[in-house]
């Protein structure tokens, strides 16, 4: 219950986050992604202050190894460059290019209940369950069983 | 190259960006977990036993900020200029993608970033490239 209350409350604040620095503004995001016409670096500098805070709290959660709460961390692995983070992270760019939105606007959006974030919602969901579905059967064919 | 005076806002960017770092670090100091955004959502498609409370508040949490943002005058309403049907493809394509490369501008670009991960320098540096070539291609090359 008490994470929960946490959960919730951190989401509040990444949520504000996105809000005051616009980030929920598709067309905000595209005049960063336009480096051919008139470019807006105000991504760059949500970036800096984001790493900047960051950079800080990650810092003392590797040094610490356990949460405040006293329970063990459960980070993924810093691991290696893999096939699949390019070939996701190109697609994710050309999605993110075309709409201005990423999954956390996306989310915040919802709010506003305007029809076309709804569209960009339940689309972008559509596309987590399928990226699910077809790994599961592409490793299952190849004899390797995907951890749950 | 020319900058767009007329919408930067480097203080709002960097005060917005500060509270998306203290929340991305309260997360991992707290909950010891990434504050990535479509991790947190993908993980309930299908949610599994003692792990979908948390995720479930998380964006509850986000889904309030509009709202309490608008109440506090630090938003305005979001505007989607494009159609329907590429909105319904870039869903798609952000959704599979950012679950395949586990992560996306939150998860890879504020978390990853903040954790020197080599892994998500490589992943941001490539969905910036891919979303730059893509806005350059459809408003500069693209009749």
């Amino acid at each position: 219950m008490m994470r929960n209350a946490l959960s919730l409350v951190i989401g509040l604040v990444f949520g504000l986050g996105l809000c005051a620095s616009q980030m929920t503004q598709p067309s905000k995001v595209q005049g960063f992604l336009d480096l051919g016409g008139a470019w807006d670096p105000s991504l760059a500098f949500v970036m800096v202050g984001a790493i900047g805070v960051g950079l800080v709290g990650f810092g003392l959660a590797k040094r610490r190894g356990r949460t405040l709460l006293g329970e063990a961390c459960a980070l993924p692995p810093l691991g290696g460059v893999d096939a699949r983070l390019l070939v996701g992270a190109a697609i994710f760019g050309v999605g993110w290019g075309l709409s201005g939105v990423c999954p956390g606007p996306a989310i915040v959006n919802l709010a506003s209940f305007n029809p076309h974030a709804v569209v960009f919602f339940v689309a972008m969901l559509v596309g987590m369950i399928a990226e699910y579905v077809i790994m599961r059967v592409l490793l299952q064919r190849s004899g390797v069983v995907e951890e749950a | 190259m020319q900058i767009d005076w007329t919408h930067f806002t480097p203080w709002s960017g960097l005060a917005g960006g500060a509270l998306i770092g203290l929340a991305a670090s309260a997360f991992v100091l707290l909950l010891g977990k990434i504050a990535g955004v479509s991790g947190v959502l993908s993980g309930l498609l299908p949610p599994r036993r003692n792990d979908a409370g948390w995720r479930l508040a998380f964006l509850i949490g986000l889904f309030a900020a509009l709202p309490i943002a608008g109440f506090l005058g630090a938003s305005a309403a979001p505007q989607y200029l494009e159609t329907d049907g590429l909105l319904a493809l870039a869903g798609l394509l952000v959704g599979f993608g950012s679950r395949l490369g586990s992560g996306c501008t939150s998860g890879h670009g504020v978390c990853g970033l903040s954790r020197l991960s080599l892994r998500s320098l490589v992943a941001t540096s490539l969905f910036m490239l891919t979303g730059f070539a893509v806005v350059f291609v459809r408003r500069h090359v693209a009749v």
